[in-house]
């Protein structure tokens, strides 16, 4: 079902707070909903999953209407075949872990099993944990089972609320290759809400940023995040840009890793098990990129790119000038001092050469 | 060796009692636990009433509702051609009645301790809210249900004020331990008195014994 979108149109207020969205989001792969604390991310998903109704709007599954308030039709959660991954995993502590999953699959959708139990099991590790209780989990495995146990009620969306929240770095590590490949596995659409850039960038294929209760933007990540001008609104995010590309090689004496780009070759620290041919992504944030106008020689820097000025942007209560370039077909964000862009006289349509400082590496989806 | 009829009596309107309040005060406590609306405070204060009303109040204005001359006296008087004052059926509505606070207070503070987050969670999995309180709700209120269950029980084989006002002392049908102790100490037998007294004291001990081991019990699981 390619056609299959979530369709929504949704206002609600609540204790002051006003959530007012309209959005049509496409039923493949994983969409990150995107947004600092307080934007509204984890006010959508419970719209979404039938916890809380809003004030007006309709919401549709594809051809499946859940919510027309001016129609006065309510589809109650439990009837809608929506997974949930709450923040705090909320196992029933009456159960052991087993018994969490049991629950989940004796209320499953009736229809074909596209989950089944083994799998499931097998994918997350969950069999060890079969017998102990919930208290003895820990967050990440406790998260685990959670996932584990929305995918049993054969939900056909996945909404996952910030599983990773409450989690230290260690834990964070450990569960993450597990919602990667357990979702791509599957093949499920889901929401991925976070306020995390290296979650977003590593699990999504798209992002619905939220700020203040309303979509700002929604597209691939690529996209979204090369737009500087939703950083203001977004406290915690670092501005940056998205390039897609391959691996061509690694060096293992060296440990590097050689990226095409475009036709043009980045050199980053080796990640683990990549194949030359894999498609990749990495993030290169704006203040990691710097300009020069002339071909730089006898600097430490290895990663330079040819690109050309397509924009500048400067603000005049600040320090700073924001420029877009174009690095074959991709645009590449990089951010000055007002006076570097003044000194270089640098303007659009200029052919420079970027410098980059800094990539991080992250897989990209499939 | 006193007559242990009375004995028997009252723990059987006890469990009837607290089989019926389990029946009714379970949706009471569950409506008051999760309800926002502006009648909960005076459901709540109409429920706990019994708790400080003395007996003698209750009693007489049971007497005043039940008798057969009132609407509700007569209507079960022609249904069943018994009278509900001085009758066994009258004693089980009076002591659901007085007994409503015992068990509606323990299992609204379950409920609401429980909270929204395990039924937000059963419904995302499929249940429906019947479901989810079946499943859910109850199985982690069970310490709940313990404790609003022996209060109930308790307080029922405990009470003497209302029963003797609306149910006098028939052998056999309203003669309740209460009463029958109260009777004995009135004509001197305290020998039966004692014996009688006795044997509530240790039933009543052996029960909360139970009730507390159980709990902790419980608490391993449930906590």
């Amino acid at each position: 079902m390619s056609d299959d979108l979530l369709s929504l149109q949704l206002r609600s207020r609540r204790g002051g707070f006003d959530l007012d969205i309209e959005a049509e989001i496409p039923l493949a792969g994983i969409t990150a909903v995107f947004g600092p604390s307080g934007s509204g991310k984890t006010s959508l998903l419970r719209l979404i999953a039938g916890l809380d109704r809003p004030d007006q709007g309709r919401l549709a599954m594809g051809e499946a209407v859940w919510v027309d308030r001016a129609r006065h039709v309510f589809t109650p959660a439990h009837q809608r075949p929506v997974g949930l991954v709450f923040q705090d995993a909320r196992l029933f502590s009456h159960l052991s872990v087993a018994g969490n999953l049991d629950y989940a699959q004796r209320r499953a959708a009736t229809g074909p099993t596209r989950f089944d139990p083994e799998t499931i099991i097998e994918a997350l590790d969950l069999a060890p944990l079969l017998p102990r209780r919930p208290a003895s989990l820990s967050g990440g495995e406790a998260q685990r089972v959670a996932l584990a146990r929305a995918l049993l009620t054969q939900p056909r969306l996945l909404l996952l609320d910030e599983p990773m929240a409450g989690l230290d770095h260690a834990r964070k590590a450990e569960l993450l290759p597990y919602l990667d490949t357990t979702l791509r596995q599957l093949g499920i659409p889901a929401l991925y809400v976070s306020h995390s850039v290296e979650e977003v960038v590593r699990l999504s294929d798209r992002v619905l940023a939220l700020s203040r209760g309303q979509c700002v933007a929604m597209g691939p990540v690529e996209d979204v995040f090369a737009r500087l001008d939703i950083e203001p609104l977004e406290r915690d995010f670092e501005a940056g840009s998205v390039l897609a590309g391959h691996l061509v090689d690694q060096d293992e004496r060296l440990q590097l890793s050689r990226i095409d780009i475009g036709g043009q070759i980045l050199e980053l620290p080796m990640p683990a098990a990549l194949q030359p041919g894999d498609a990749v992504r990495l993030r290169i944030r704006a203040r990691d990129v710097a300009i020069a106008t002339l071909k730089p020689q006898a600097i430490s820097i290895r990663n330079v790119l040819d690109g050309r000025i397509t924009s500048i942007t400067a603000d005049e209560n600040s320090p700073y000038a924001d420029l877009t370039l174009s690095i074959g077909t991709s645009p590449l964000k990089a951010r000055l001092t007002r006076a570097s862009v003044e000194a270089l006289q640098l303007a659009p349509g200029l052919a420079v050469y970027a410098l980059v400082k800094s990539a991080s590496f992250d897989r990209g989806p499939g | 060796m006193p007559d242990l009829g009375p004995l028997w009596l009252s723990l059987e309107l006890a469990a009837i009692t607290t089989a019926i309040l389990l029946v009714l005060g379970t949706p009471l406590a569950w409506w008051l636990a999760r309800t926002r609306s502006v009648l909960k405070p005076a459901i709540e204060a109409l429920t706990a009433l019994p708790l400080i009303l003395p007996p003698t109040v209750i009693g007489f204005y049971l007497l005043i509702l039940l008798n057969p001359t009132s609407p509700v006296g007569r209507f079960w008087l022609t249904l069943t051609g018994d009278t509900l004052t001085f009758s066994f059926t009258g004693l089980v509505v009076a002591s659901v009645i007085y007994s409503l606070p015992f068990m509606v207070q323990p299992l609204q503070s379950a409920f609401e301790s429980v909270g929204r987050a395990p039924l937000e969670a059963a419904a995302s999995l499929g249940a429906s809210p019947l479901d989810a309180f079946f499943s859910v709700a109850a199985p982690l209120s069970i310490r709940g249900f313990l404790t609003a269950s022996i209060l109930s029980f308790a307080h029922t084989i405990g009470e003497f004020g209302v029963v003797l006002m609306v149910g006098g002392s028939i052998p056999g049908q309203t003669r309740v331990i209460s009463i029958a102790i109260f009777e004995q100490v009135e004509s001197l037998q305290y020998q039966d008195a004692h014996i009688l007294s006795g044997m509530l004291i240790a039933f009543s001990f052996i029960t909360l014994l139970v009730v507390y081991s159980l709990n902790r019990r419980f608490r391993v699981h449930v906590g």
